[in-house]
């Protein structure tokens, strides 16, 4: 595989007395959109929140293993947590605005660093509402409370928030599960328009979706990695018996 | 008409009988209070002084150490509930220290008033040398208030949806900027609503200043922290029981009553009115 961004090397996660990601290798390359894909609670989630150490909230998880972002080890005790997260940004399943203002929600990121200047974030802030193809929705409403968007222009914003702090990865949970198929279809454009400049990985439970944006795909079951390669082979060529049955919609 | 038809229908009524029967409580009491409070309401009641051995004249030293008492109550017990209740909601682990901690506080806010007012006697006017004043009086219904401030305002942190803490610190906020600039704003609402309905409690409580600052009668209004004050309930304790006319100033004693009583649903209102857009600004959100 090419550029390398992402490597996780035999890694292990545990809640409390819970083995739920087991021996998990596998390597997301730059500039490309991966889907995870599998049953529920076969970890998904858990591996996508292990990529920006959002398991720190949780006392009883346990994470072994090496997760590598280029150089930086994210798991090592003395990599700074709050640099991860602004160089790996996360998407939720349900649509999270703050209760402020839209432009106040994009510009949250930003002010938290305190360089920017206001002139600076306006800027910022109007060319991450384009790249995320809401600002022509929103533009003559910027001071409006980001919670009287509809559920797919509040997830277009939190993807523009997202990405106005710059990362380097942008990680999507199941981003239009709540969404109508609309508003599924403009994000999944805007996923493809991204991956120029972002490594994205994205977590579904639609094997469309999967196959529409995904240049690869990773199926896992019961904590691990069954079968990784290109979404095409994934779906039409499967090695295993396991994924064969999956895709074709024998289990979920 | 079946008989369950008619148990259900007798039921019903019987609870709304209740219902009535309370509000019909608080109906007789405001209007006993006002009838007969009511001819001595005044502007000049309001704005001036009690004369001639307080069988006329006004409340206001009463209103404004009520009113003073209270707003130091709330200078110090505002900042430390609402801290207390930070530490305990977003930093404390749940273990048997934290468990032990709750259950105090909880336990406070079942402490009688009588015993925080001898407790501010005995430290801040006397082991801390403050004196009986203002200030000794506002710590000590400070202290009283706190265990409900910091029970509400965990409350309200609660019920800050989770999602709103995740989303910040995705964005590379530290813990502390996630609760400074989206956990504490969203729950503002519910922490003012708990603070404003505890304080109108302290500030009818009468036991809790009694040693620590409440005189009864000053000519003027409180020139600093450290004088003594008139304040509401004891002004009139003083009009019902302890003054020696007192068929004269029975009047002023239902006055001064409808003062305070207007005083603390003045508070509630505005605590009512708060909630009522804290839901709203919750509703929007799905
Ligand atoms: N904080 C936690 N504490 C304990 N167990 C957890 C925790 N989070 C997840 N789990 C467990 O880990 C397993 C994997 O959960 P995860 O949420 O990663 O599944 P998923 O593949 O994302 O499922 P879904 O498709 O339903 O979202 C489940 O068995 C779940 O119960
Ligand atoms: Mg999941």
């Amino acid at each position: 595989m090419e550029n390398i961004k992402i490597a996780i090397r035999d890694f292990n996660l545990h809640f409390g007395s819970k083995h739920v990601l087991k021996n998990i290798n596998i390597e997301f390359p730059a500039n490309k959109i991966v889907a995870l894909i599998g049953p529920s609670g076969c970890g998904k989630s858990t591996l996508l929140r292990s990529l920006n150490r959002m398991h720190d909230l949780s006392p009883d998880a346990r994470l072994e293993g090496d997760i590598l972002l280029e150089d930086l080890p994210l798991l090592h005790p003395r990599t700074d947590v709050v640099a991860i997260r602004r160089k790996v940004g996360m998407v939720f399943q349900r649509p999270n605005p703050f209760p402020k203002s839209i432009y106040e929600n994009v510009a949250f990121g930003l002010r938290l660093t305190g360089t920017h200047t206001e002139a600076d974030i306006r800027t910022r802030v109007e060319s991450c509402l384009q790249q995320s193809y809401i600002w022509e929705e929103t533009k003559d409403e910027l001071q409006k409370s980001a919670l009287q968007l509809s559920g797919g222009q509040q997830q277009r914003l939190c993807i523009a928030r997202a990405i106005a702090v710059e990362p380097e990865v942008i990680l999507l949970d199941e981003p239009c599960s709540a969404l109508d198929p609309i508003s599924t279809a403009k994000i999944e454009d805007l996923l493809l328009e991204l991956k120029n400049r972002y490594t994205i990985v994205i977590v579904t439970h639609n094997m469309q979706q999967a196959q529409r944006v995904a240049d690869f795909t990773a199926f896992m079951y019961l904590g691990e990695v069954i079968e990784y390669g290109p979404t095409d082979q994934i779906f039409n060529q499967p090695q295993q018996m396991l994924t064969r049955n999956y895709v074709e919609g024998h289990f979920g | 008409m079946t008989k369950q038809q008619f148990t259900k229908i007798v039921g019903i009524q019987l609870l709304l009988l209740c219902t009535l029967l309370t509000l019909s409580f608080l109906g007789i009491i405001l209007f006993d209070l006002f009838s007969k409070g009511y001819s001595a309401l005044s502007w000049d009641f309001l704005s001036t002084a009690p004369r001639k051995g307080m069988t006329q004249g006004g409340i206001l030293p009463a209103i404004a150490g009520t009113a003073l008492v209270t707003l130091v109550a709330t200078l110090f017990a505002l900042p430390f509930g609402v801290a207390c209740a930070i530490y305990l909601n977003e930093y404390a682990q749940d273990h048997w220290f934290t468990r032990l901690l709750r259950a105090s506080i909880r336990n406070l806010a079942g402490v009688p008033s009588i015993i925080y007012g001898l407790f501010g006697l005995a430290l801040f006017v006397e082991a801390l040398h403050i004196g009986a004043s203002i200030l000794a009086s506002g710590l000590t219904l400070a202290l009283l208030t706190l265990p409900y401030i910091i029970t509400t305002t965990e409350e309200a942190l609660r019920n800050v949806p989770n999602a709103y803490r995740e989303a910040a610190l995705a964005l590379g906020a530290t813990k502390w900027e996630s609760i400074k600039t989206v956990v504490l704003p969203g729950a503002m609402p519910g922490i003012l609503t708990g603070t404003i309905l505890a304080l109108s409690r302290a500030a009818g409580e009468t036991a809790p200043i009694l040693f620590t600052g409440v005189a009864f009668y000053t000519r003027y209004l409180p020139g600093s922290l450290l004088d003594e004050f008139m304040a509401l309930p004891y002004h009139l304790y003083i009009l019902s029981t302890q003054h020696q006319s007192l068929e004269q100033v029975r009047p002023l004693a239902y006055a001064t009553a409808v003062v305070l009583l207007g005083m603390v649903l003045l508070l509630n209102l505005s605590a009512i009115i708060l909630r009522i857009r804290y839901r709203n600004l919750w509703k929007t959100s799905k």
